[in-house]
């Protein structure tokens, strides 16, 4: 057992205004040699614990020892990486690093070594004298790490610094980190991501502001263990068969993966095809759980499978036409590619995910295809209207959801409500019904009168969703629809889609999140501006065995790093 | 009365981050080398330092200007004497005037109306017999009253030139002044009475409280909004250093644009410059003191750069502009608006600046004013460190 160097006891956090505690009886420690991981969606809490050990809130209850005193003692062994980095982006790589070396006093003939040592880790050696604005997000996270730790700490404060970045990336931060551990650093890691928390020695789990669990990872996943079952082999369609399991007193949670489903019980698993109602051909098989369905299971089990949104809306039929189309689609500015021809084909009733890394390029493609940005080349069209020619119309046979969520946070829900009805151009009895189902559906009878803004992400989401279904759309475009939410309303959140899809709509989608890319029929993998690879997601991870023959069952991470590695490699050949 | 027994109501925070470290100068010097790196990188900060004093200056001096220059005017002369002819003459050869001469009002009625002329200036009938008499006959002036500034102008400078004229007139007929009263108008330091000057210093204000205050309230608001703010509060930082790393740099940079508007005043626009440089150092630094203060106080409270500018101009810019009495005289406004005028910092600085300019170092005048603006500047500053702590709520 390392030295413990944070311990927090009976910790309470209330924001002067607030109706709830942001932090309520928390109790935590951080040993050195390990990571201790900090686990939660957004708004759990975790940022505000993390700036408590960095003296920089002040605790309304508990007691809070760091680095053997109050908070605030020994700063110069304390290392600390915001949410954003904390770099000054007109400042070069050296520069930020020279800064932070003088803040926290490291002598001068030490600076050297020092620069040598974390540009040779970071590998940033290369980018000495590049400004921090002109960072990749992954070596921006790894330059921040590197001023975290210009005087080496004891302790180590990572506030999500895996967030937006994309999995190559994330898997070398790790290994930097685990690195860090060995040496004997105490580090606490928060992040949102769950398969990261299974990797820690110790998790944290926090869940509105309390603390759902703490221990060793598999502790959790042990309150599952036999209670998780796949099922491959049936017929028909995969969405209709996930909508009836989900509907099923026994099931408390269940995800799509390719042409599989994967279950999660109450009780142990039943493994009979029979049991569950399935087809001759399926297969049920017991698989491994995982942290997150421990998590789900501590929070009362996901969403039931049927979606009242889903019920309510028209049948969109389609024909054998094409939704969304884009033929050789190129956006340059200036003498940057930042997408180079992209081509792909959506039929009616599919959900296509764009998939790669922060900056690669999806978001310029998909901001073309609904009209916000005018391609350099090549041409898109939305239900059969060129974007080029027929822009409104593209325009209004979609609905668009922002990754911010673009509601208008000062206006009240019911506002907010009747400013979309009216932007779509709902005449006045269209927008009452259309208001009040929405009211209806996501339950938001109670809070019509609260400014959007105050609302908690997860209402963010449905509200926004709400809004951009309200002229009932052919066309979806979700633009990282949940990103930073925790996983019942991502669940619930993709309950809705799979129901539109069934009831014909087509939607197009961007994530990061590789779990989030099982939902889509197809998937583009998008890297450094261009298309690398096409298919569905199991295809894609077949391929990825064909090129990195070590993967056994890959997820679709693993996927897509073997595909985004192979690519580089060519890359490297052909220069 | 506010309800003692709302039980929901959070206890007041009473606890507050306390700094440990001791007041470092390396850290300070690190910071402000900072600073200045990220000054010389910002384009902005040249195009306010630099090219915003000097689009300025082209406004107050070439722009702006409150004198009229020469006035078109109609001269309606219906008299032939001698007296009246010599008036005549006298508005001919003014350099306020460029005449349009007519034998009656009809004549240039049109070109009143059209504002091809401001004003009507008729020397009536019977002009020249009255000045034989010895009493100096009225003359009738016509303005155009939709235009009231061009109006009252025209009427003091028509009226101004006859009054001088028939003043000339009695002393050249040997006549004795009797009980009639003369004024001699001098105007002291300003001899042309050009605005532009008190314009052109003016604006040497203006650009302090630019760069002081809105220029600093948004750096600051910048390093909250990016996260570095959290981050440099994460290390041994102090408070006071990260302020002081801030003040320093930007009080540079204002002496620097202030030094490039002088130049640019005396050889540009001509202002004369009777003082010192000395003077005027000391009189800006004294001003910086409140006006950075103030940008400081804002951002500390703020935190936002949109709110910070529109902080910075309705606390810093407004005022300097509008209630200095660089624009406006004090002394012509409203009491209640004098009485606020006293506690706008950049009501002490102009009347020294344009002494130091126009009149030369009257260090009895700039003795009162300096210490009032050190005094707001101490108020503001003791503020900001009082508000600025080490908290991110």
């Amino acid at each position: 057992m390392g030295e413990t160097v944070a311990s927090i006891r009976d910790l309470t956090m209330r924001f002067g205004g607030a109706e709830d505690d942001a932090l309520k009886g928390i109790d935590l420690a951080v040993e050195t040699g390990q990571i201790t991981g900090l686990v939660g969606p957004d708004g759990a809490g975790k940022t505000t614990l993390i700036r408590i050990l960095a003296n920089l809130l002040p605790p309304t209850e508990g007691s809070v020892v760091v680095l053997g005193g109050e908070p605030g003692t020994n700063r110069f062994d304390l290392g600390y990486m915001p949410q954003r980095f904390g770099l000054y982006e007109d400042l070069s790589v050296i520069e930020n690093l020279t800064l932070y070396a003088r803040m926290r006093g490291l002598p001068q003939s030490e600076w050297d070594a020092a620069f040598t040592r974390l540009l040779d880790f970071t590998d940033l050696a290369r980018f000495k004298s590049r400004l921090g604005g002109k960072l990749s997000g992954g070596m921006k996270q790894k330059l921040g790490l590197a001023c975290a730790l210009v005087r080496t700490p004891k302790l180590l404060l990572l506030d999500e610094p895996s967030v937006g970045v994309d999995p190559v990336s994330r898997r070398e931060l790790w290994a930097m980190v685990e690195q860090l551990v060995d040496e004997g650093i105490g580090v606490l890691w928060s992040t949102a991501y769950l398969d990261e928390a299974e990797q820690c020695e110790v998790v944290y789990l926090l869940n509105k502001g309390e603390l759902l669990f703490a221990g060793n990872p598999s502790n959790l996943t042990d309150e599952v263990a036999g209670r998780v079952a796949v099922v491959t082999g049936f017929e028909g369609r995969r969405r209709e068969l996930l909508t009836r399991m989900l509907d099923r007193d026994d099931v408390i949670d269940g995800t799509l993966q390719g042409r599989s489903i994967r279950l999660l019980f109450d009780r142990p698993a039943a493994n009979d095809a029979v049991v569950l109602d399935l087809d001759d051909g399926s297969q049920v098989e017991p698989a491994r759980p995982r942290f997150e369905d421990g998590f789900i299971n501590r929070l009362g089990g996901g969403p039931d499978g049927t979606s009242e949104l889903a019920r309510r809306y028209r049948m969109i039929d389609g024909g054998d036409g094409c939704a969304i189309e884009a033929k050789g689609l190129t956006k340059r500015f200036g003498d940057f590619t930042a997408a180079d021809n992209m081509d792909f084909a959506i039929p009616y009733g599919k959900i296509y995910g764009l998939l790669g890394p922060n900056g690669a390029g999806k978001s310029t493609t998909f901001k073309m295809l609904c009209g916000l940005l005018t391609p350099t080349e090549g041409s898109g069209a939305v239900a059969g209207h060129d974007l080029r020619t027929a822009g409104p119309e593209a325009r209004r046979s979609l609905g668009y959801m922002a990754q911010k969520f673009s509601l208008y946070g000062d206006l009240s829900v019911r506002q907010n409500l009747n400013f979309f009805a009216g932007a779509y151009g709902l005449s006045r009895g269209e927008a009452r019904n259309a208001i009040d189902s929405t009211i209806e559906v996501f339950d938001l009878g109670g809070d019509l009168n609260r400014s959007a803004g105050e609302m908690p992400l997860g209402y963010k989401q449905r509200l926004s969703l709400a809004c951009a279904v309200m002229h009932q759309p052919p066309v979806l475009f979700l633009d990282e629809p949940t990103s930073g939410v925790d996983p019942v309303a991502r669940r619930e959140f993709w309950t809705h889609i799979n129901g539109l899809v069934e009831k014909g709509a087509t939607v197009l989608v961007t994530t990061h999140f590789m779990e989030e890319a099982e939902y889509c029929d197809d998937i583009s993998l998008i890297y450094r501006s261009q298309l690398i690879a096409q298919g569905t997601p199991d295809e894609l991870k077949r391929r990825a065995q064909v090129v990195a023959p070590r993967l056994q069952a890959p997820t679709m991470e693993d996927a897509f790093i073997a595909l985004v590695e192979d690519r580089d490699a060519a890359v490297e050949k052909a220069a | 009365m506010k309800e003692q027994t709302e039980a929901s109501v959070p206890p007041p925070q009473t606890k507050r981050i306390v700094d440990r470290e001791k007041f470092d100068v390396r850290r300070l010097s690190a910071m402000s080398r900072k600073e200045v790196l990220q000054v010389s990188r910002d384009p902005s900060t040249y195009i306010i330092a630099f090219v915003l004093p000097l689009i300025l200056l082209l406004l107050f001096g070439y722009g702006l200007n409150l004198d009229t220059g020469t006035t078109r005017i109609g001269l309606v002369v219906q008299d032939d004497s001698e007296a009246a002819q010599s008036l005549a003459a006298a508005y001919h050869n003014s350099d306020w005037f460029e005449v349009e001469q007519a034998r009656s009002v009809a004549e240039i009625e049109d070109d009143l109306v059209s504002g091809d002329i401001f004003a009507m200036v008729v020397i009536p009938q019977g002009f020249g017999e009255g000045v034989l008499r010895g009493n100096a006959p009225p003359i009738q002036i016509v303005t155009d009253g939709s235009q009231p500034n061009n109006a009252t102008f025209a009427t003091g400078y028509a009226e101004g030139l006859r009054a001088n004229w028939a003043a000339g007139r009695g002393l050249e007929a040997g006549q004795p002044d009797g009980g009639n009263v003369r004024v001699a108008t001098r105007y002291w330091f300003n001899p042309e009475l050009k605005s532009r000057y008190s314009l052109v210093i003016g604006s040497i204000a203006i650009v302090m409280v630019i760069i002081g205050t809105l220029q600093t309230s948004l750096v600051i608001a910048r390093e909250w909004e990016r996260g570095t703010m959290e981050a440099m509060m994460a290390t041994p930082m102090l408070m006071s250093e990260f302020l002081i790393s801030k003040i320093v740099p930007y009080f540079v940079l204002s002496l620097i644009s202030i030094a490039l508007c002088t130049v640019l005043a005396v050889t540009v626009f001509g202002v004369p410059f009777r003082g010192s440089i000395l003077a005027l150092f000391v009189i800006s630094c004294a001003f910086l003191l409140p006006a950075l203060g103030l940008g400081l106080l804002i951002s500390a409270v703020t935190k936002n750069q949109f709110v910070a500018s529109q902080a910075g101009l309705l606390s810093g810019f407004l005022p300097t502009l509008l209630l200095s009495g660089f624009l406006y005289e004090i002394s012509s406004m409203p009491l209640p608006i004098q009485a606020i005028t006293y506690v706008i910092p950049a009501r002490y600085l102009v009347p020294s600046l344009q002494t130091v300019f126009m009149a030369g170092d009257v260090w009895s005048l700039f003795l009162p004013n300096i210490a009032a603006l050190v005094g707001f500047g101490v108020l503001l500053l003791f503020l900001t460190f009082r508000v600025n702590r080490r908290s991110l709520m």
